[in-house]
């Protein structure tokens, strides 16, 4: 199968690929996937003041997969919580040209980016109140 | 040295040279018919393909009027499996084969079961992906009237006791059919001292054209009959209809040729590299796993798991290099490589694998730039792997709870 030029140019040069340090502040970790189905991501994030800062990922799975969390990392620095919630699936398969069978690369990158937000959220929701 | 470097000839071979000149005047020269019985083009056509069939009939030791033309080993496996039922369907319905066998046997069978005209054992394998011969003994019922078990696995490579099962065959008065399109011309085969009755293989996989392949059909001890799955005009004794592909036989033909008396020394010219391949693919890189036996194995295969990274994105990384993998990121199911799993090798392994097939046209060259390739991309998605960086903490990927999708 042929890949579009924008995947081949994230998989040779992945964009923010590696992990923030443990117990880093205001970070936020989605882990989806599962190794039997060939696709595994890890995507954080690291928030400031409501705005997503940096993003980092690492990914286990097809030249797709790692092209869409690194599109996804791309996207999420500099937005707001809210507006990266509002990032879809649809727009990676349409920004990477993903074929049909590649779409549920797509979903697991928007699954990722929900999982770390939801994280973060949780997080700053256990802190005492005047901490955020 | 070229690139890309073709290291997939489990899939295919390129011709060799000397076959595409042997088959060039039966283009346009002598384009003749071979049942053509009145002109000099019609007997120029058949003295060629009876030339061939002397040829591919010495190389697996049968005789030459045992050779039934077809257009490849697919249509080999239909013949057999279909004209056998259909032939002795009133003596039973049973066949016997194996769970690792290529699709062309397992979709026939599945597909005979399916309309109701058989009943099929599927065979499990060891964990090297080897057939019982006992199994297989003691799956035959005095319904079964065809074993189906292929020589060689195209994907990992492994050989099966087709010896030992040819004899149990026999004891039984069970026809013994055996896939052996990966074996044929790369490993000696030799009909009669394995028992085989009836034999798939095609001449795109031993440096031959793509379009014909052969079924072997046993004419004395016993005399193996099958229902034609094609009418017309009666070619190859009844049983395969259609005008030969003269030009396609002819280089059939030569390529057998050529493997019968290049095999040894080819054999142990592939061994050596892909025992290099294996040995400093594996030292450099730790948690790698090879699939299949370790030495009854076809000389050019080798397949390996690299845990922690998954195939297709191996693949990717070694854009000229063509091999292939048994993940399944592009399928639909998501299934990785059915014949992996049926050796116990976990799905995320399967997923992770990757087959190296060498062939006659491969160079110490291209091995060497081959492993540092596979060692640097290896390395290189491992770093990028969330899996691997959890091994390295200590946490057990088993216990993990995954969110399946």
């Amino acid at each position: 199968m042929a890949y579009s030029e924008k995947v081949v140019d994230h998989f040779n040069n992945p964009r923010n690929m590696g992990s923030f340090k443990k117990g880093e502040e205001g970070v936020g970790t989605g882990m989806v996937g599962a190794p039997e189905c060939g696709d595994v991501m890890k995507l954080q994030i690291k928030v400031q003041n409501d705005t997503i800062v940096d993003a980092k990922f690492k990914t286990f799975g097809c030249g797709s997969a790692i092209a869409s969390s690194s599109l996804a990392t791309e996207w999420l620095k500099g937005k707001t919580i809210d507006e990266a919630q509002k990032i879809k699936n649809t727009d990676i398969v349409q920004e990477l040209n993903l074929p049909p069978v590649k779409i549920h690369c797509s979903v697991l990158a928007e699954d990722a980016i929900k999982a770390a937000l939801a994280d973060y959220q949780k997080k700053t929701d256990e802190q005492p109140a005047g901490t955020k | 040295m070229k690139l890309p470097i073709f290291l997939d000839n489990h899939s295919t071979t390129p011709m060799d040279p000397r076959v595409l000149e042997t088959m060039l005047p039966y283009f346009i020269e002598k384009f003749g018919n071979a049942a053509s019985r009145n002109h000099a083009f019609g007997w120029a056509a058949e003295e060629a393909v009876e030339q061939a069939r002397k040829q591919i009939a010495k190389l697996i030791k049968a005789d030459s009027k045992e050779i039934v033309f077809t257009s490849g080993a697919t249509e080999s496996d239909n013949l057999a499996l279909k004209g056998v039922l259909e032939m002795y369907k009133e003596k039973g319905t049973h066949i016997i084969t194996s769970s690792t066998e290529h699709r062309a046997v397992l979709d026939t069978a599945k597909s005979l079961e399916a309309k109701g005209l058989a009943t099929v054992t599927y065979l499990p394998v060891d964990k090297y992906g080897m057939v019982s011969s006992q199994d297989v003994q003691n799956a035959i019922t005095d319904k079964t009237i065809l074993i189906s078990i292929m020589l060689a696995n195209n994907e990992i490579g492994t050989i099966n006791p087709i010896q030992e099962i040819g004899k149990i065959a026999k004891a039984r008065g069970v026809l013994f059919h055996c896939d052996a399109t990966q074996g044929v011309g790369k490993i000696p085969v030799d009909v009669q001292a394995m028992g085989i009755d009836l034999m798939s293989f095609s001449a795109h996989k031993l440096y031959g054209p793509k379009g014909v392949g052969a079924l072997y059909v046993r004419k004395r001890n016993p005399r193996v009959r099958i229902a034609a799955q094609m009418d017309g005009g009666g070619h190859e004794r009844g049983m395969r209809s259609g005008t030969l592909a003269v030009p396609l036989i002819v280089g059939f033909g030569k390529a057998c040729d050529i493997c019968e008396q290049e095999m040894a020394t080819e054999a142990a010219r592939l061994t050596k590299m892909r025992d290099r391949l294996q040995a400093d693919i594996m030292a450099a890189l730790e948690e790698s796993y090879l699939n299949g036996h370790p030495t009854n194995r076809l000389p050019g295969n080798l397949n390996i798991s690299f845990a922690y990274v998954e195939g297709e994105s191996l693949l990717m990384g070694m854009k000229d290099i063509a091999l292939s993998s048994g993940s399944a990121c592009t399928s639909a199911t998501l299934e990785p490589s059915y014949v992996l799993r049926a050796l116990g090798v976990g799905t995320e392994l399967a997923h992770s694998s990757i087959r190296f097939g060498l062939g006659r046209f491969n160079s110490d060259e291209e091995i060497d730039y081959t492993i540092k390739k596979v060692i640097e991309i290896v390395t290189k998605l491992r770093e990028m792997s969330p899996l691997y960086e959890m091994a390295k903490e200590g946490v057990d990927l088993k216990s993990v709870q995954w969110a399946a999708h």
